[in-house]
């Protein structure tokens, strides 16, 4: 329940603020002798969350940053976790399937990721940018880089969970109904490896997170003038002992994001489990 | 007995029922060899009947209840349940004759999805093969739990809810639910309390009566299947032994193996109990991907002559309604010069009887 308020209460902050919170996050004073003096100021009235090394507003940045965080973690994540339970269903179900699919897992786990995403990146960012418009052409094209590159994990948990379930005799009972293939696995193998997909979605959430802030670090994720929570930590890593305030504030809200929906994929788990329900 | 069978409709009928699970091994995951679970196994039942299949563990009751409906798919061998080839048709064709044959499981925790309620899991089967819907289904359902006994109010909850007898319930209910004529029970009652057991097996025989249902009752446990069968098959090693009617097969056992199976049941009177000549088989079951050359029981059967090691006996028809797999019975050996060691064999035989 408190994971779900902070979680409902970032989501808040980042929908709702730039509404309340007039202040564009990329201004910059144009005037260079006012710009140097509003440069890392710290917290104060105008400036809740002080400003950064170009004089801008944290609170707006950290607003703005956070919608693109929030987004690109739960959008990756929903496209890990449906690849990985697809294949991790496919691949324990049917046989012949198994060693093909397995295979192709290894593959995509012995990839180097990271020279693997900024290749893409490099390939593919500016056509589909000129395509779908930089930032939505931007943020399709990571959460697809770091969905299709983090599913390995969950297809693997959820092919050795299915590999047990398909001996369980309740799953020999429905074949004994005659239910075809597909309903057995929607009905009795989906429900039952419902745990272990929540638990790595979670995670998964967290990862896509820091790998988006990664690229962005590198140069190779979002505009630099765009604000996400990694990009904001990186940017305030550099002068992290004057100004500790600016890594803490992104840092934080990375954390309790993480830690909150790992408490509500715990919570939604035992919600779903009928043996637990209720007690 | 034999001949009221005979005259019956034979409702089910296995024909060298193989099934064999491959062994890989190596690198290239050759096959090195086969798990011979059930062996050339043939039977029938008569409609309305119960045949008991007994034998210890791990000599393929259950793998031969689950080919004969076709949770696997047999190696070889000829499956017909009420004129239809079960055992050769494709799965896809299968679902038309599922309503047929059902089965209840051993394990009633792990036969039940504990994600459904009992009205989803007795609905279930209902869903998927007749046009009811909503009211009328759950109608049926309800019509199904009054006959296995649970009460109505336990249609929306979970089975983790339910105690070990009531789950076998549900699951009965569920196999009930199509209306089918032949019900594979693999062992039902093993994972039950004693004073459940009674409970369910009575509940079985009960619904026999009432909707003239055929059984073939997997089990372990000796004196229930003499309870509960009017047939009874021993299965050793994935081969019968012995077949025959209960009656005669529990006074007079033919085939050793069945001999000293039955003289592990303990007597409930002591004094009987005190006089129980045990017959204690010496060694270990031999592996079914190696078995020995001859007859499987060969290596343990303390009536073991010289041709059991050579030659395989093939199931016989001894008595009228009875066969027997066991060269002590060979008409064609004692003819041959083994009339000595067969009598010398039976001697002892009588001995143990009286």
């Amino acid at each position: 329940m408190v994971a779900a308020c902070v979680l409902g209460f970032l989501i808040v902050f980042v929908l709702v603020g730039p509404l309340i919170w007039r202040i564009d996050p990329n201004f910059i004073e144009p005037d260079t002798a006012k710009m140097f003096k509003l440069r890392n100021k710290p917290p104060s009235l105008a400036h809740p969350m002080g400003t950064d090394q170009l004089g801008r507003d944290m609170l707006a940045r950290m607003m703005f940053g956070g919608r693109v965080s929030l987004a690109v973690g739960l959008v990756a994540m929903f496209v890990a976790i449906f690849i990985g339970t697809a294949v991790g269903v496919m691949a324990g179900f049917f046989r012949r399937l198994d060693g093909i699919l397995m295979r192709l897992t290894d593959l995509f786990l012995a990839l180097p990721l990271l020279p693997l995403l900024l290749v893409l990146m490099m390939l593919f960012r500016d056509p589909v940018a000129r395509t779908l418009g930089p930032r939505f052409g931007t943020f399709l094209l990571i959460v697809l880089a770091i969905g299709v590159t983090s599913w390995m994990s969950a297809s693997r948990v959820v092919r050795g969970e299915v590999l047990a379930l398909k001996e369980r005799e309740y799953v020999l009972a429905a074949r004994s109904i005659g239910l075809p293939n597909r309903r057995i696995i929607l009905r009795h193998i989906l429900p039952n490896v419902l745990s272990p997909v929540l638990v790595a979605a979670t995670l998964g959430i967290a990862g896509a997170i820091i790998t988006e802030s990664v690229l962005s670090f590198l140069g190779l994720g979002f505009p630099p003038d765009f604000p996400t929570w990694g990009r904001l930590l990186y940017d305030g890593i550099a002068e992290i002992r004057s100004y500790p305030e600016r890594v803490i504030w992104p840092g934080l809200a990375i954390s309790l994001t993480v830690l909150s929906v790992n408490y509500i994929g715990d919570g939604l788990r035992d919600a779903l489990d009928p043996r637990i329900r209720g007690r | 007995m034999a001949e009221a069978a005979a005259a019956r409709r034979k409702l089910v009928e296995v024909q060298g029922l193989k099934m064999y699970f491959p062994i890989t091994a190596g690198l290239l995951r050759r096959k090195v060899g086969d798990v011979k679970a059930v062996d050339d196994v043939s039977f029938e039942l008569y409609e309305g009947e119960t045949l008991g299949l007994v034998g210890e563990s791990g000599c393929g009751k259950s793998t031969a209840g689950r080919a004969i409906i076709r949770l696997y798919d047999p190696t070889a061998g000829r499956v017909r349940i009420d004129g239809h080839d079960i055992g050769s048709a494709p799965q896809s064709e299968l679902r038309r004759f599922r309503p047929l044959m059902q089965m209840v499981f051993q394990d009633p925790q792990a036969s039940l999805n504990p994600r459904m309620t009992v009205a989803a899991i007795i609905g279930e089967p209902l869903g998927e093969h007749t046009e009811l819907r909503g009211d009328a289904l759950l109608r049926r359902v309800y019509e199904l739990m009054d006959a296995v006994g649970l009460n109505r109010s336990f249609a929306n909850r979970y089975p983790h809810e339910f105690s070990g007898g009531q789950r076998q319930r549900i699951g009965i209910a569920r196999a009930l639910a199509l209306n089918p004529k032949f019900i594979v029970c693999d062992e039902p009652i093993a994972a039950l309390d004693v004073s459940i057991q009674a409970q369910v097996v009575n509940l079985l025989e009960e619904l026999q009566d009432r909707l003239g249902l055929t059984y073939l009752f997997i089990s372990h446990d000796l004196s229930m299947v003499r309870h509960i069968a009017d047939r009874v098959a021993v299965m050793y090693l994935g081969r019968i032994a012995e077949i025959g009617p209960r009656d005669g097969l529990y006074e007079r056992p033919l085939h050793p193996y069945t001999e000293a199976l039955l003289s592990a049941v303990p007597e409930p009177d002591p004094n009987v109990e005190s006089r129980r000549r045990r017959i204690i088989l010496k060694g270990d079951v031999p592996s079914p991907a190696n078995p020995p050359p001859g007859c499987n029981f060969s290596t343990r059967c303390p009536k073991v002559m010289d041709i059991c090691r050579r030659i395989e006996p093939v199931v016989a028809e001894v008595e009228p309604g009875r066969r027997v797999a066991c060269h002590l019975y060979d008409k064609t050996i004692e003819t041959a010069g083994g009339t000595a060691a067969a009598t010398e064999a039976r001697a002892p035989n009588k001995e143990t009887r009286t």
